[in-house]
């Protein structure tokens, strides 16, 4: 048992300090119908790290990665390249494993980072400032949700019909339980300005998404407008952070919230998490942000350091009063991400954003080429949906069969909304041109 | 009821606040015992003038780094001014709790209210207990 | 006002300070001054080589950015460089005992990051076609399996993200089974103990619950007096949400009876699973009569803390509550496993959606190949040398300090600040240590406890180091005893001393902006 230092010698030396027989004697508070003798059935016995590595290698070697073939998949989460740099800094034992960074005399590495980072969400989304993350994007969407009802001490929430159906479904959850109102706008690949006429002097806020699930851009403006009139907040949600790099960030549209899942920026796929939840507001609404926040200080030396503060918005001081139960954030995704937004800058960010949008603008040309289908979303950053003759569950599965992963079918995220001929694919940095015209030759033999 | 006040009086709570009552006026703060047992106060959420208070609802909530603190209104009636330099200089509370730092102002409804309220020496007494 | 005077000084005062040398650079050799990326870096500057777009004509339809981000960059070995000197300002578990009570601060065994990094896992899409993931979900399956024998309960939530998220799917999944009763407008009431927590009653808060307090007794447990009070009236009872072994180290001896009388009044047992490590293959919380309890994987299962996160939670339910269990959830059939996403059909009982996809999948995998490695023996094992070298630490500072109760503790060792002298307290001993070259304890929580210290050792310290610790507290204990007034200047040799909480928090400086023109021409 390599994890364990302690020896039979320690055992029977340090139960003879405290003066007991056995460990049994701790246990004695257990009622003794509860207690086990043995170990526990049907689980086997400790392995050795080959064994355990066999067994772990042969349940990866089931799946087909994204690396493999051809792959088009995005809505949420995005395949990119991560440098080397990140995961080596990640990895470092003092970031690993170390904790909340409640102790920031011995914290200032984490400390100084979770500060650049807020700095980093701040400016990339052109918001006043940025909490040191959420656990991904869809909980930091609910989150905000929630979070416009306490401003405006109303409840009533709408969301798009473009917003991403999980954070929908999230949001729904979380609101349900408080019983806060909440109005689904019917799914629209180019809708987002419907919440103009959905937003009334009862809504908190509305929430719309831009690039949306279906990769249409859309300057909400005109909504954020539409909900100030009527005392509401504007909530703006983007899944493709790589996307600011290019596009009117939340803060030049009138957001007074903006969320987002930070993933594609020093994460990996990962199945889906762990991501990393961006959330930034106004100065005004500061105080109501849920999520730990780092902020400036100094030391008794007069040094200048940082401290987790405004904790007691939190559940550990407020308790029952708090503005949200979160205790966690990201941590080491948000690490990731501002290691990889340091090595971009402003420089590589709006490099890298401009190949994605010339990979995605390539792929449209070339499947708009294809007899039959026709692009839906009329402007788009790295992914957009199309339509297809027949039903895109049975072509992707037949361009599967030759090695093209053609996106993601739109009957997925939305069943039995009449989408089920539609498909969302996505191009990133990662995608050659070689990958693209595969994927119209094999589409073109699929139809 | 609303014009036995000619003179101005203060009255303390058993939960720290001052209140001093002059007209149909009344001003609320904390205690300088409150303040001292709170620590550095860093942030005050003071009510929005025009709300309506009944006594014993929360009015508003004082905050030090560890700890957050909901103070009560200690007479019913509307709010009619908050003391808006506390938004910038939390500090006052502790460096000044019975005069600069006041929190808000309430139109009280009813005198009668004070009835039950400590007068200086009571409460100093009332505070010996509680150490 | 309620007065809560729980505050510790949070600026910084008495003890010497450091005139010692002064160097140019701000470095004190090997521990260097960094400044932030912002000061280092430039928008022009990048550690990345991207090849050149071609140019195209852009799809955005107007919908550009018109001014740049002002993100800074920095090369690749500037980077490196910015990241490893900040690192060197933390301490972590690789470098010492990290006794922070109701964290479980194990050793992170690094052959669960290589199988974390397989590609096979790393790398695929949560909504590629599920026949090209059966792996990952067969993964799932077999650390839910891992899990529902561990506790012995019949089904597990497997998409919480966190302990706190944990706490949440159970409450919703309580609140589900109370709908479906048709009982929701009457039951709203879930008792939580002054000890637990506070992610419990924000939780049950965030559920559309109220909070009632029970007090604890003179053992630091519930106060079963108090609780049968409290259900007196029960038609209104929600639940109870309880940490077991509890927040002061305590096993619950009367968890059967809570158990037994909170449904008799018509509610469930919400069991808080934080303290799991103490008694994993010793006690199956399924045998004590809980309806929901999160497990963090981050504590009790070894995936890495991260400075903060990422967690995971996933929640164990009844048989009274699974079928209210969030989508999506793993089925397995005839033709594999397969992902239910929709609360319809066979989700049509869920009680909805916690989050995008499926869960925590990067520390699924580190948690089973921990579980894997250690095995049933190894697991019970750790539990037991847990509990032991936590008493160990108890028997051995019992002399000097004030255990806050009598008696044996599980996992994690309680003691309050009675025997230190009015000058110096809690947070004054937790400063000295880090002089010591260790992470402070878990100070001030639990609640009940005046000036908690509540230190969780975990089985992964040798006996050494528990002494070499043990040698240090010792020593510290004794001075605050006698009041050594210098102890309130601690700590003199850690990268920072006391930071100034108060100054934060009164003029929140949350981000980096840039100085404005006039200013710099004055420097």
């Amino acid at each position: 048992m390599r994890y364990l230092p302690l020896t039979p010698e320690d055992r029977k030396a340090m139960l003879a300090t405290i003066g007991a027989k056995s460990v049994d004697e701790f246990y004695t508070d257990v009622p003794e119908a509860a207690r086990l003798d043995g170990t526990i059935e049907g689980l086997p016995d400790h392995q050795g790290e080959l064994a355990v590595e066999r067994h772990m290698a042969a349940l990866a070697g089931k799946n087909r990665t994204a690396s493999e073939g051809r792959f088009f998949a995005g809505c949420g989460a995005y395949k990119h390249h991560v440098p080397a740099t990140v995961d080596h800094i990640i990895q470092r034992s003092e970031f690993l494993t170390t904790y909340t960074p409640y102790q920031p005399e011995i914290a200032q590495g984490t400390l100084q980072s979770l500060f650049e980072f807020q700095s980093q969400v701040a400016a990339l989304t052109a918001m006043d400032v940025a909490n040191a993350s959420m656990y991904d994007g869809s909980t930091a969407c609910a989150e905000a949700a929630i979070m416009a009802c306490r401003v405006t001490k109303r409840r009533r929430v709408v969301l798009s019909g473009g917003l991403h159906p999980h954070y929908a479904a999230a949001t729904r959850t979380v609101c349900e339980a408080q019983g806060i109102e909440v109005v689904q706008l019917k799914p629209g690949i180019d809708d987002e300005l419907a919440l103009k006429d959905a937003v009334d002097d009862k809504t908190s806020c509305v929430i719309g998404q831009s690039p949306n699930v279906f990769g249409t851009v859309t300057d909400l403006s005109p909504v954020s407008e539409a909900a100030h009139e009527q005392g509401a907040l504007m909530v703006s949600v983007f899944t493709e952070t790589v996307s600011l790099g290019m596009v009117t960030p939340p803060g030049e549209m009138g957001a007074d919230i903006a969320v987002g899942e930070g993933q594609s920026i020093g994460n990996p796929l990962n199945f889906g998490g762990p991501y990393v939840g961006l959330f930034a507001t106004t100065k005004k609404n500061m105080r109501q942000m849920p999520g730990r926040l780092c902020g400036e200080t100094e030391d008794a030396d007069g040094q200048r350091g940082f401290v987790l503060t405004l904790s007691t918005r939190e559940q550990h001081i407020r308790r029952d009063k708090a503005t949200s139960n979160i205790c966690t954030n990201a941590g080491l995704c948000t690490l990731a991400f501002t290691a990889h937004m340091t090595l971009l800058g402003d420089k590589g960010l709006t490099q890298l954003a401009e190949l994605n949008h010339e990979a995605a603008c390539q792929l449209a040309d070339a499947l708009e080429g294809v007899d039959g289908v026709e692009i839906l979303s009329p402007r788009f950053f790295n992914e957009f949906a199309f339509r297809v003759p027949g039903n895109a569950e049975a072509v992707l599965a037949q361009l599967d069969e030759k090695d093209v992963i053609g996106g993601v079918r739109a009957s997925r995220l939305f069943p039995g909304k009449g989408m089920d001929d539609v498909i969302i694919a996505c191009a990133t940095e990662c995608t050659t041109e070689d990958d693209i015209a595969a994927y119209a030759q094999a589409l073109k033999e699929v139809l | 009821m609303t014009e036995q006040f000619t003179q101005q009086v203060t009255f303390y709570t058993e939960d720290h606040e001052w209140v001093t009552v002059h007209g149909d006026m009344a001003t609320v703060g904390i205690t300088k015992y409150a303040a001292e047992q709170l620590g550095d106060v860093v942030f005050v959420e003071t009510p929005e003038v025009g709300k309506t208070v009944k006594k014993g609802d929360d009015l508003a909530v004082v905050e030090s780094v560890k700890a957050a603190s909901d103070v009560y209104a200690p007479m019913s009636g509307e709010v009619v001014d908050t003391n808006g330099e506390l938004a910038d200089a939390p500090e006052k509370v502790n460096e000044h709790p019975e005069s600069e730092g006041w929190f808000c102002v309430i139109k009280f409804s009813d005198g009668a209210e004070t009835e039950g309220l400590m007068d200086k020496d009571a409460y100093f007494e009332f505070c010996k207990g509680e150490a | 006002m309620t007065m809560n005077s729980t505050g510790r000084p949070t600026t910084p005062s008495g003890g010497e300070t450091m005139s010692d040398i002064q160097t140019v650079s701000g470095s004190r050799g090997l521990m260097q001054h960094e400044d932030l990326i912002f000061e280092t870096g430039c928008t022009n500057k990048t550690g990345v080589d991207l090849p050149a777009p071609k140019g195209l004509k852009n799809r955005l339809g107007g919908v550009a950015r018109k001014r740049s981000t002002e993100l800074p960059g920095l090369s690749e070995p500037e980077t490196m460089r910015h990241y490893v000197r900040l690192s060197q300002k933390n301490y972590a578990i690789d470098l010492g005992l990290f006794p922070l009570g109701s964290c479980t601060m194990k050793h992170n065994p690094r052959l669960n990051e290589k199988v974390a990094r397989m590609p096979g896992f790393a790398d695929i899409h949560p909504l590629q076609p599920q026949y090209t993931v059966q792996g990952a979900l067969e993964l799932i399956d077999q650390l839910a399996g891992w899990l529902k024998k561990l506790t012995g309960m019949p089904a597990v939530a497997m998409s919480p993200k966190a302990g706190a998220h944990g706490e949440f799917c159970g409450m919703m999944a309580i609140r589900r089974a109370i709908i479906a009763r048709g009982e929701i407008e009457t039951r709203t009431r879930v008792l939580v103990p002054a000890s637990a927590h506070g992610t419990n009653p924000a939780t049950a808060v965030q559920c559309g619950f109220k909070v009632d307090e029970i007090k604890a007794d003179k053992r630091g447990r519930v106060d079963m007096e108090d609780f049968k009070a409290k259900l007196e009236t029960s038609d209104d009872i929600a639940g109870i949400m309880l940490t077991n072994p509890n927040t002061c180290g305590l096993f619950e001896t009367d968890i059967r009876e809570i158990a037994e009388l909170i449904h008799q009044a018509g509610g469930y047992f919400y069991c808080d699973g934080a303290n799991f490590n103490a008694i994993m293959g010793r006690v199956r919380p399924g045998d004590l009569g809980i309806d929901a309890m999160h497990i963090n994987l981050h504590k009790t299962f070894s995936t890495p803390h991260g400075g903060g996160g990422p967690g995971a939670g996933p929640t164990v339910l009844s048989d009274a509550l699974a079928d209210y269990a969030p989508v999506p959830f793993v089925i397995h059939d005839e033709d594999g496993y397969k992902l239910v996403e929709e609360a319809e059909g066979e989700g049509e009982e869920a009680f909805g959606r916690l989050c995008a996809f499926h869960g925590q999948m990067g520390m699924f995998t580190r948690a089973l190949t921990y579980m894997l490695s250690h095995g049933a023996d190894g697991l019970k094992q750790a539990a037991e040398d847990a509990v032991l070298n936590a008493n160990y630490i108890q028997a051995r500072m019992k002399t000097v300090m004030t255990p806050a109760f009598d008696g044996y503790c599980m996992h994690e060792a309680l003691f309050s600040d009675a025997f230190t002298a009015d000058n110096v307290g809690t947070l004054d001993i937790s400063k000295a240590l880090i002089d010591e070259g260790y992470h402070p304890m878990t100070m001030y929580f639990p609640l009940v406890v005046h000036g908690a210290m509540l230190i969780e050792p975990t089985e992964t310290e040798s006996r050494a180091e528990l002494d070499r610790f043990c040698d240090s507290l010792e020593a510290i204990a004794e001075r605050a005893k006698a009041g050594d007034e210098s102890l309130k200047g601690a700590p003199y040799l850690a990268p920072m001393r006391r930071l100034d909480e108060t100054q934060a928090a009164r003029k929140p400086v949350l981000r980096w902006y840039k100085p404005e023109p006039e200013k710099i021409a004055a420097e």
